[in-house]
């Protein structure tokens, strides 16, 4: 205090100057008040800008692909041949091929992550539950490309060692990987439905003289549905998305078949062969990327916003 | 007179037991049935990629000869990446969630941008490949160089670093914002001098699970025209480049021509999951070392 007193002192400061020099750094003050939340808008409104962006290119392409290919035709098309002279632009394929990976991935991923979950939630003790949650977020966080090398190297010379007929790329062993993939998601978010139900209502049926099997399944479950099956619903969508496992073991070929022991390709496969090779900028070939990633986009979308609702909408407020 | 018969009681009993007994069971082995699998995987990779790793195998250029293959391009192109998507994503996500949580009026835009947001962490990883390559590669021309690549993460994982920052600064009390309002600050004062700082440590957490999801993705950086030849090691940003695990995928499909390149595919596989254990592990730390709780 006696410091400044006596630096005031020695500048002899004029009252006057000190007013004007607070006034000045307050208006530089409302400067930056008024300027950081409008760069911050701008920041935030990238995000926006960015699903635009996806948006308006995919549509501005497929429309391009669209008056060379009627949409009929690509739509009902049962032939994938896009490459040569008479090249043939039916999506069926690769719908066929996904729908069938993400059937598969599903059948491995729904029973053993709800039974997953369940165990956690409702068997486990607080122990064992705190020793396994992070190891299963392991498996959560392994990158794709590396299930896609255990799909390739390990998954698939095993079934083929009791499925004779399996190809050495099929879509049975990328399904079967995906779905593990998946397991983590499918339990993590049912374990967090179902850890919200209250005791009340589990001790309410134990009173009753219920096992704990019979309150798991006729309390716990009922009542975590909603969240339950939004976890089923993200499952999925992040199956029909994945693309490193199928692209690495389910092959290239455009089969049109549900016969899982053959190579098929899924769409995201598709489009990460396209853009692979040299698909000159303004051929059909070209736009059909656009095509089959704005149909990818809308299946996800479709996915991700159903979730969304039955979460929202079937949620039970305790 | 009984009103009981507890034989039959005893009778009924012991089956719903025993389902329960069995549910347990198989509940269990369910669970353990992911950890297998872990184990199995990691097991497979250690076993076929650990004779593979040394210093050579680090510090070479790629070579079209097993035996003299290594992954230096890679790992300076994931380095050259990283230093693009850091302080992209940083900026971006950061400035985002500050923009929801302390200037957004709790109205439609601020929903829309959030539910935008969301829906954006759904899209798969491929689309944004794809918009990567019309929008950095060709529209503005950069071609399939470190920039482009490292915009395409960076708008990818953004939804990651967002919606963490969000929980950080959400997770500062209103008390020590009112204290700094009563000093006579302003709001953005506040914010940097008081909010950000302490909410820097969920921050930080989200931008390096962030950053190791960026490693770990490969889809769009293959979509966006990283080359399966020999490139040299990038040395700035407009640098063509590859990443650690885009030289799995090329190794892993190559595999079924040459055996070895399984072996190169599973040790590079070990470099990776080494790189990303570790960034997980620092994020934890973080968490742990500096969560407070007011």
């Amino acid at each position: 205090m006696a410091k400044s007193a006596v630096q005031h002192d020695n500048k002899k400061l004029n009252v006057r100057e000190i007013i004007q020099q607070k006034k000045k750094s307050r208006s530089v003050n409302n400067y930056t008040e008024k300027l950081i939340p409008k760069i911050l808008f701008g920041i935030a409104a990238i995000s926006v800008f960015t699903t635009i962006g996806i948006v308006l290119t995919l549509i501005t392409e497929t429309i391009a692909f669209f008056k060379d290919v009627p949409f009929i035709d690509f739509f009902t098309g049962t032939e994938l041949k896009p490459l040569g002279e008479n090249a043939v632009f039916g999506v069926l394929p690769l719908l066929t091929g996904t729908i069938i990976s993400t059937l598969i991935a599903m059948l491995v991923a729904i029973p053993v992550g709800l039974m997953t979950a369940i165990f956690l939630s409702e068997y486990a003790s607080e122990k064992t539950r705190k020793a396994l949650k992070p190891l299963l977020e392991i498996l959560a966080g392994i990158p794709t490309i590396v299930y896609g090398f255990f799909a390739f190297t390990f998954v698939t010379p095993l079934l083929r060692s009791f499925i004779p007929g399996l190809e050495p790329t099929n879509i049975l062993s990328p399904g079967i990987v995906m779905g593990i993939m998946i397991i983590p998601m499918v339990a993590s978010l049912s374990e967090d439905a179902m850890s919200s139900v209250p005791n009340a209502m589990r001790e309410g049926a134990l009173a009753l003289g219920a096992t704990k099997l019979e309150v798991t399944w006729k309390v716990v479950v009922p009542a975590a549905i909603s969240g339950i099956i939004a976890s089923f619903v993200l499952g999925i969508s992040r199956a029909i998305g994945e693309t490193m496992i199928v692209t690495i073991a389910s092959g290239s070929s455009k089969n049109f078949t549900f016969d899982v022991t053959q190579s098929m390709q899924t769409m995201t496969a598709y489009i990460v062969e396209v853009t692979g090779g040299e698909a000159a900028a303004g051929t059909t070939l070209y736009y059909s990327l656009y095509a089959v990633a704005m149909t990818l986009f809308v299946f996800t979308l479709i996915m991700n916003l159903l979730a969304q609702y039955i979460s929202r909408k079937f949620r039970e407020e305790y | 007179m009984k009103y009981v018969d507890s034989e039959q009681v005893h009778k009924k009993m012991g089956s719903r037991l025993l389902a329960n007994n069995l549910a347990k069971t198989l509940f269990f082995l369910a669970t353990l049935f992911g950890l297998v699998v872990l184990i199995v995987l990691i097991y497979r990779v250690l076993a076929d990629g650990l004779g593979w790793i040394n210093m050579d195998f680090l510090m070479n250029r790629l070579s079209t000869d097993p035996e003299r293959a290594g992954i230096w391009g890679a790992i300076t192109g994931t380095l050259w990446l990283m230093l693009v998507v850091a302080p992209v994503t940083m900026i971006l996500g950061v400035g985002t969630a500050i923009y929801l949580e302390e200037y957004a009026a709790k109205g439609r835009i601020s929903s829309f941008i959030k539910t935008n947001i969301s829906n954006l962490a759904g899209v798969p990883s491929v689309v944004f490949g794809i918009l990567g390559l019309t929008v950095f590669a060709r529209a503005l021309d950069l071609g399939s160089v470190v920039l482009a690549g490292g915009l395409t993460m960076a708008l990818l994982v953004l939804p990651v670093v967002v919606v963490a920052s969000q929980e950080a600064i959400r997770a500062v009390p209103q008390f020590l914002r009112e204290a700094s309002y009563g000093m006579g600050a302003t709001k953005w004062q506040t914010i940097k001098n008081v909010v950000l700082p302490a909410s820097l440590p969920g921050i930080l957490t989200g931008v390096i699970l962030a950053l190791s999801r960026a490693i770990g993705e490969t889809a769009p950086l293959v979509v966006i025209g990283i080359p399966a030849l020999l490139i040299p090691v990038p040395d700035g940003i407009f640098d063509k480049f590859t990443i650690l695990p885009v030289q799995i995928y090329y190794w892993t499909l190559d595999s079924a021509l040459v055996a070895e390149y399984a072996n190169l595919a599973a040790a590079t596989i070990v470099i990776l999951l080494i790189v990303l254990f570790a960034m997980n592990s620092i994020a934890i730390l973080i968490r742990n070392k500096f969560q407070k709780r007011y």
